[in-house]
């Protein structure tokens, strides 16, 4: 997939810039406990080009929904910068925000307001923003209602008389309606049948082009990220612990976290069995990192000094990296990639 | 299934599963106490709106002459007063009819009342959460550490008691089980995925609050309302009966049943009548009640 940058407005190419965004939680602390800090997003930093699908893979728990309620600005970042378009969008207005990026989220049986009717549940942006007049909104709700593959008949449906998917295609509806620059997924297929993920993936594809789209792609399924993502950054424990390329991370992993998760994913070959991959249990307490690497407890090649230093997330300049052309810069945070 | 979006198919499913409207309709008639408790209000309720017609007689119009006159049903019974009639010779079916707009006034402007204050803590506690979670609470335990009936007592008898000072003293102080249920039901929702969505368009709070928020709690908040309209007419009555509530001549039913016990035991239905009377209005709500909590659970409007 080549770098289809939008040729309209492109001074800057970034659609979103991340930098060193950390996110703390504080919890327990009553009378006796001292309180205890959970560094649920640790410094991370990310740049996705205009017209990119960067998916972003890792644990249930490792910090993945928490960055994309930050980027939604349902959370305040406890430190950090979000630039959306080049502009700051930390303390900026909710609505202003809301114009140009928005939310698909998860589970479309939560998504949807059950007491409303389709209609009202995908024309609320244009209500909310004040678009158009009243028949201009309806108009739009029955032409986004036709893009995401809805009959018209839907419109006056509750959530509760369809089916997972259709309720799905409501929600992209919804997120699409006023032509936002960036959209958040949240692993959008993952409450879905199979037989319905792929129907969704290229309903995303699809209006991806259509609209000239951004997608922030959240995922811990590693053959969705794989038809879907330009660039993939791999999440450890609040951290991006390898970025790069989706040829680079699915043919030459660096980071030994990411190999792991590669080796996980299951293949449809009968008699194989779960893939056993050698991390353990899972992962540690994170209200108590390890010192040094995070990763290094469950590491399989690690060194003395993966325990005592942290590894940086830096570019690699290594032979093969060459082999995928420009722009390809891979970072790895591992003292041994 | 799969995702049917084939034109037959999705015509074809719409002939299987009713409006909606349809299908409310005929789980209020499958539920049988649902259905008993509706009957039940609804004439006790027109009887209410239509008493000044229906009734026979004067509710406050006294006749010496005709004291303590028994029901049709004893020996020296007559069709002039049905139900007979009381120490100062005023119809007993009069004073009922006009009774039950009192109590089911009460009932409902109590529960109107404490379900805005009740709904209203409950709501924003659960929604903020906090600091905010933390002084409803506080309101909350103190109002559960007062006894109800002992506070509107002594309430009632240094303001005076009057119809309004009951209906404001027990819609001020029934809203807990409001505020306790609309709080955890809240909770809940506060982190639904389209609550999400609203506040990442920006929705403003207000429009959070009462258009995604509400609708969605409202099927408990309902089951809480009768039951405490019911609670709210048992409570007049005990306040009337006391003393201190709903001041004679009115005909408040739980008056009635006091001014009628230096009689019970020779003229048993001076307090047979208004308490039946009670009896099965309060009931006729605790089965409404029950009916809507089956009505409103899993399955409900989004099966």
């Amino acid at each position: 997939m080549t770098n289809t940058t939008s040729p309209a407005n492109s001074m800057d190419p970034l659609a979103l810039e991340l930098c060193a965004l950390s996110k703390t939680f504080k919890l327990g602390g009553g009378m006796l406990h001292k309180p205890q800090t959970l560094k649920a997003v640790n410094e991370v930093s990310l740049r996705v080009p205009r017209g990119q699908v960067m998916g972003l893979v890792g644990e249930s728990g490792c910090g993945k929904s928490t960055l994309a309620k930050m980027l939604l600005g349902l959370t305040p970042p406890s430190s950090g910068d979000v630039l959306i378009n080049g502009k700051a969008i930390v303390n900026a207005n909710q609505k202003a925000l809301a114009r140009h990026i928005q939310p698909i989220f998860q589970d479309p049986y939560s998504s949807l307001n059950p007491r409303q009717r389709i209609a009202q549940i995908v024309g609320l942006p244009l209500r909310i923003h004040a678009l158009g007049t009243p028949r201009e909104q309806a108009a739009k709700v029955d032409q986004m209602l036709d893009l995401v593959g809805l009959p018209k008949r839907a419109a006056q449906q509750y959530p509760g008389q369809m089916s997972g998917g259709q309720r799905q295609r409501v929600a992209i509806a919804r997120a699409l309606i006023m032509r936002p620059d960036l959209v958040i997924c949240d692993e959008p297929t993952s409450a879905l049948d199979v037989s319905i993920q792929a129907q969704i993936l290229n309903l995303l594809l699809d209006l991806k082009d259509e609209f000239g789209l951004t997608y922030l792609f959240i995922s811990h399924d590693l053959a969705v990220v794989e038809h879907l993502a330009d660039r993939l950054a791999v999440m450890y424990l609040g951290q991006i612990v390898e970025e790069g390329t989706r040829e680079q991370i699915f043919t030459a992993p660096r980071h030994p976290y990411t190999q792991a998760l590669l080796a996980s994913a299951l293949t449809p070959e009968p008699g194989l069995g779960v893939p056993d991959i050698g991390l353990g249990a899972g992962q540690p307490d994170p209200t108590q990192p390890p010192s040094g690497c995070a990763f290094h407890p469950r590491c399989p090649i690690a060194q003395p000094q993966c325990s005592e230093q942290t590894p940086k997330l830096s570019a690699i300049t290594h032979a093969s990296g060459q082999a995928f052309g420009k722009g390809s810069q891979a970072r790895v945070a591992c003292h041994l990639a | 299934m799969t995702d049917s979006l084939t034109p037959s198919a999705t015509a074809l499913q719409s002939q299987l599963t009713p409006a909606w409207q349809t299908r409310l309709w005929r789980s209020t008639l499958n539920n049988r106490s649902l259905a008993i408790g509706l009957l039940i209000i609804a004439s006790l309720g027109i009887v209410a709106l239509l008493a000044p017609w229906l009734a026979p007689h004067d509710p406050y119009l006294q006749d010496t002459a005709n004291r303590m006159v028994p029901p049709f049903w004893h020996d020296t019974g007559s069709w002039t007063h049905p139900l007979g009639t009381d120490r100062l010779g005023r119809d007993y079916l009069s004073r009922l009819i006009f009774g039950a707009r009192i109590s089911l006034f009460i009932g409902l402007v109590v529960a109107l009342i404490s379900g805005l204050i009740g709904t209203t803590l409950g709501v924003l506690a659960g929604y903020f959460g906090g600091r905010v979670d933390a002084v409803v609470s506080y309101l909350l335990t103190t109002r559960l550490a007062m006894p109800v009936v002992l506070v509107a007592l002594a309430m009632a008898s240094l303001i005076g008691g009057s119809m309004l000072t009951v209906t404001l003293l027990l819609g001020l102080l029934l809203w807990d089980r409001f505020a306790v249920v609309a709080r955890s039901a809240t909770q809940q929702l506060r982190d639904a995925e389209y609550v999400q969505a609203a506040q990442a368009l920006g929705c403003p709070l207000p429009y959070i609050l009462l258009r995604e928020v509400l609708p969605n709690i409202a099927g408990a908040l309902i089951v809480v309302a009768t039951l405490e309209v019911a609670n709210a007419i048992l409570l007049e009555a005990t306040l009337s009966f006391l003393g201190m509530g709903v001041q004679p001549p009115s005909p408040s039913w739980g008056l009635m049943i006091a001014e009628g016990k230096t009689y019970m035991f020779f003229q048993p239905w001076v307090i047979t009548i208004p308490g039946g009377a009670l009896f099965m209005l309060v009931l006729a709500i605790n089965l409404l009640g029950d009916g809507l909590r089956d009505l409103s659970a899993p399955g409900g409007r989004n099966e």
